[in-house]
């Protein structure tokens, strides 16, 4: 699976692994930055908003904005602060249920 | 300017009060603090909340469940003037019990008071399992519950904003950034800030809070009230987890779950601590384990305002008649009293709410 | 729990160069970082990027190596992935590492937290696709990323620096959008007598344009009503200048307009802010040799004030200097005479400052941005929202964080606090100083609830409930 991204790595291909985002299977370059990683490979959006339900993707990759949140082992956490690990289970953070107005 | 009114403080009290004298067309100047000030219309825990209060004091527990019963209606009307939903939910409420004995000891007491109330104060203990059933998400070390029908919850920060709003559109005038430094009475009452503001009026709430400790004296009140900490914590916002609210936590209408909150003699510090924290933390997990991994997004202490036997304080001062203290810690559950039935009272109107008990009287030292 | 001397907090170069300093003065240091590497965002992974992308980021990226290599010193801990969250009675650190809480007292505390991109902002920029300059330069210096079909805009140095990197680096961006006037040239040029004696930079600025320049860079220059398109991500930006109306076609749009302090640990115990004007926004109020009204807290590099990288490192020298005489690693005259040649590096830094700032003023229409901008990217919060409490009598942004959210979402604000004290400002005719800034409570990052509560096991509980 090649999606479209518009982010190119320009270094030599490093050591890969395999991990899952949702249903699908990708292969990332191991000890990377996961946000970076998942931006190669045209995971776009990262998230969407609880409020308006608004796509969101990478804006500060330094750990302040919050916008590229996912959900590894039941926790939301900055994809741009943690490194690509073997086997990492990724999900798209869940939002609110329609039932909590 | 020269008010019907003039209200000394812009929180919750104080605008729900002014709210309840604009409905009666009755003129009204708030005089309200500025941006740092200590506020506990901000920090406070949002329940609209009958049980556990007036153990002592049945009047109290009459004078909660009235404006619990009136919110609706209070909330309605406030809601459909400015268009912010309040978030009111009243469909019970948990006190959670994590053994046995503490679930019949408070159960013994609420029996009592349930006499005393003439048979009104419907809960009902929800053991282990049938609570379970009500909340999926409650933790193995949850023994029961008591399910207190008259309880609820709402949006306190929302309903602050919607009195502010409502409160102006009515023809209120509310001045920010104020310090009242003194209060005058003549023919009129003249309340001066630090900034060289003057405000006249007929009468006078004294609603500020902490603040009325040192305005209380001047103006002929005992005033007896001292800041207690709570300390409280809200989650990122996260699907439907909790139905229901109790002292623990509560899910608010915008997804956080809110957690709180602790009891601590500080004085005047409204610092957030990491064992007042991990404290908090370690209650909620144990009540909603699924908890330990939501992330902490805010956190915040916030001055209670209590009287000595923590019940609010209504009095009109024996020196200066015409000025009124209106304090209470309970100002979201008490909103709807404030704004329906506290103008009768402070017009004394014949159908005013006896509130006799909450006299200051009650602090005469024998 | 760890106990030092000295915690820095924060491993960019002001970090780094102190704690080194501290270190070789005889002082235990405990250097808590977010990052896996050292270098902060300016040197970020510099140990491994400098070896295969040295070329592209640069000699000035290269030059970090010599602070992280002295970082390797017997008296530094440094803790990495360690994510403070809250800091108590100024000596007490609390933060989170590899998921679990930790503590660690401190007889001094050295905030090098550096800086934050401005917010900026401009109908569209939380669409997926618009990033900050300063992130797609991270994502080229720590991972080899380059974004293709990209717009950059703004103003400042560091856009004519990412641009170039991009050059170099085979994915040059498509065009530069700026938002700095020739007036705002001609204005800053009284302030050329200190740029002169910061001419490096000056010159360095010129071979940037140069070499974009030759690689056929569209510069626009002077550009308004600046907006991104797009529905689902960004798809194009659109821009006026002179009074015609452009649209570039584009994926990636970045984003810049100055860096501003990272205020938030500094403000989450109380110590005051002034506003600077030249600057745009707050800063600390410390002395010269960093110390702030919390008499064990000291401050150095970019969260003092902006200065760039250089200053940020002469900076954490002086202030470590000063720490190791205030514990009694070193007399005054020892401090003084150690603190001469960085003083007078750290006066060359500065010089080229005030031409930047006043050259490269922030985008004006993102300083006010229009009503249905969002403002507060977490809290989904519009400009306009954020206006209508100043008609409630909101005077400052705490109370209308509580009427409208605006900073009360998981990046506490860092991304909207500065808009909404200027919006407020601007309605209410209140200066910044009096309208004053969000009240920073813990944690600084959200922490999880299992994380808080292990601690609580080794506590006895001191709350009542």
């Amino acid at each position: 699976m090649k999606p479209d991204s518009t982010f190119r790595e320009i270094g030599p291909q490093t050591d890969r692994v395999t991990v899952r985002f949702g249903s699908s299977e990708l292969s990332l370059p191991r000890g990377e930055n996961l946000a970076g990683a998942l931006l190669v490979v045209g995971v776009m959006p990262f998230r969407h908003t609880p409020l308006s339900g608004a796509p969101r993707g990478p804006f500060c990759m330094m750990g302040a904005c919050y916008d590229c949140l996912v959900e590894i082992d039941g926790i939301n956490r900055q994809a741009c602060m943690l490194q690509v690990t073997e086997g990492l289970q990724i999900e798209r953070p869940s939002i609110k249920g329609a039932g909590n107005a | 300017m020269t008010s019907d009114y003039a209200i000394i403080g812009g929180g919750i009290v104080g605008l729900s009060t002014a709210w309840g004298l604009l409905k009666r067309g009755l003129r009204v100047t708030v005089l309200d603090g500025d941006d740092g000030s200590f506020r506990a219309s901000r920090g406070n825990f949002g329940l609209v909340w009958v049980q556990s209060k007036g153990m002592n004091q049945p009047r109290y527990a009459q004078w909660s469940q009235a404006s619990a019963a009136a919110w609706a209606d209070f909330a309605a009307e406030l809601g459909d003037a400015t268009g912010h939903d309040l978030g009111l939910e009243q469909r019970g409420g948990y006190d959670l019990h994590f053994s046995e004995q503490s679930l019949e000891a408070t159960v013994a007491k609420y029996e009592i008071l349930k006499q005393k109330l003439g048979g009104n104060y419907p809960y009902e203990v929800l053991g282990h399992n049938a609570l379970r059933l009500e909340e999926p998400a409650i933790g193995p070390r949850v023994v029961g519950a008591i399910l207190h029908h008259q309880d609820g919850h709402a949006n306190p920060l929302r309903l602050l904003r919607a009195l502010a709003d409502d409160v102006r559109r009515l023809g209120g005038v509310i001045l920010n950034g104020k310090r009242v430094t003194r209060v005058d009475k003549a023919d009129l009452f003249r309340i001066s800030c630090d900034d060289g503001t003057e405000v006249e009026a007929g009468k006078t709430v004294l609603s500020a809070g902490l603040g009325a400790a040192a305005l209380g004296p001047m103006m002929g009140f005992k005033a007896p009230i001292r800041p207690q900490r709570g300390q409280v914590m809200i989650t990122e916002k996260l699907p439907k987890l909790i139905n229901r609210p109790s002292l623990i936590a509560r899910q608010v209408d915008e997804g956080g779950i809110q957690i709180g909150a602790t009891n601590e003699e500080v004085g005047l510090d409204d610092t957030v601590t990491q064992p007042g924290l991990s404290g908090l933390a370690a209650e909620a997990i144990a009540a909603f384990p699924v908890l330990a991994k939501a992330q902490l997004v805010r956190s915040w202490g916030a001055l209670r305002i209590l009287s000595p036997d923590g019940l609010p304080i209504y009095q009109q001062s024996p020196d200066m008649p015409g000025a009124y203290l209106v304090t209470c810690h309970s100002g979201v559950t008490l909103a709807a009293a404030h704004a329906r039935f506290l103008p009768d009272w402070l017009e004394g109107a014949d159908a005013a709410p006896d509130l006799e008990v909450f006299s200051e009287a009650r602090f005469n030292v024998s | 729990m760890h106990s030092a001397d000295l915690i820095v907090i924060g491993a960019g170069p002001a970090g780094m160069s102190a704690a080194r300093r501290a270190a070789g003065s005889g002082l235990s240091v405990l250097l808590l970082d977010e990052q896996p590497a050292p270098g902060g965002q300016i040197y970020r992974d510099v140990d491994r990027a400098s070896k295969t992308r040295g070329a592209i980021l640069g000699s000035d990226f290269i030059d970090g190596l010599a602070l992280t290599r002295r970082l390797a010193h017997d008296n530094i801990t440094h803790l990495r992935g360690a994510v403070v969250w809250q800091i108590e009675e100024a000596t007490r650190v609390n933060f989170t590492r590899n998921g679990k809480a930790e503590l660690a007292e401190g007889r001094r505390i050295l905030l090098a937290t550096g800086a934050l991109e401005r917010p900026m902002p401009v109908p569209g920029w939380t669409l997926p696709g618009v990033m900050t300059a300063g992130a797609a330069q991270i994502l080229l210096k720590q991972s080899g990323i380059a974004c293709e079909r990209a717009v950059l805009v703004g103003s400042g140095p560091l856009l004519y620096l990412v641009a170039t990197q991009m050059v170099r680096a085979g994915v040059p961006p498509l065009a530069l959008v700026e938002t700095q006037t020739k007036a705002d040239l001609a204005r800053s040029l009284r302030h050329l007598g200190g740029a002169l004696r910061g001419w490096p930079y000056l010159l360095k600025g010129l071979r940037m344009l140069w070499e974009l320049r030759r690689a056929g860079i569209v510069r626009h220059v002077g550009a308004t009503d600046i907006a991104v398109e797009g529905d689902r991500s960004a798809s194009g930006v659109t821009f006026r200048v002179g009074g015609i109306e452009h649209r570039i076609a584009c994926d990636t749009v970045l984003l810049h307009h100055g860096v501003v302090p990272n205020t938030q640990a500094a403000r989450s115990i109380d110590i005051p802010h002034r506003w600077d004007d030249a600057q745009g926004c707050f800063a600390p109020e410390c002395d010269e040799w960093g110390r702030t009204a919390v008499s064990s807290v000291f401050i150095a590099g970019d969260g003092a004030g902006i200065g760039g990288a250089r200053a940020a490192a002469l900076a954490g020298e002086l202030v470590a200097l000063e720490i190791a005489r205030d514990l009694g690693g070193m007399t005054e005259r020892e401090r003084d005479a150690e603190a001469r040649p960085l003083r007078s590096g750290l006066g060359a830094e500065r010089a080229a400052r005030s031409f930047i700032d006043s050259a490269y003023p922030p985008y004006a229409g993102a300083l006010a941005p229009a009503d249905d901008t969002i403002v507060c990217r977490c809290e989904e919060v519009t400009a306009g929202e954020i206006r209508r409490t100043a008609g409630l009598g909101c005077l400052g942004p705490n109370q209308a964080k509580a009427f409208v959210r605006a900073g009360m979402g998981p990046c506490q604000g860092r991304y909207c606090g500065l808009s909404v004290t200027r919006i407020l400002s601007d309605t209410n005719g209140i200066p910044p100083d009096e309208t004053g800034y969000y009240r920073i409570r813990p944690p600084l990052k959200p922490v999880t609830l299992g994380e808080i509560a292990a601690l609580a096991e080794h506590e006895t509980a001191e709350v009542g409930k």
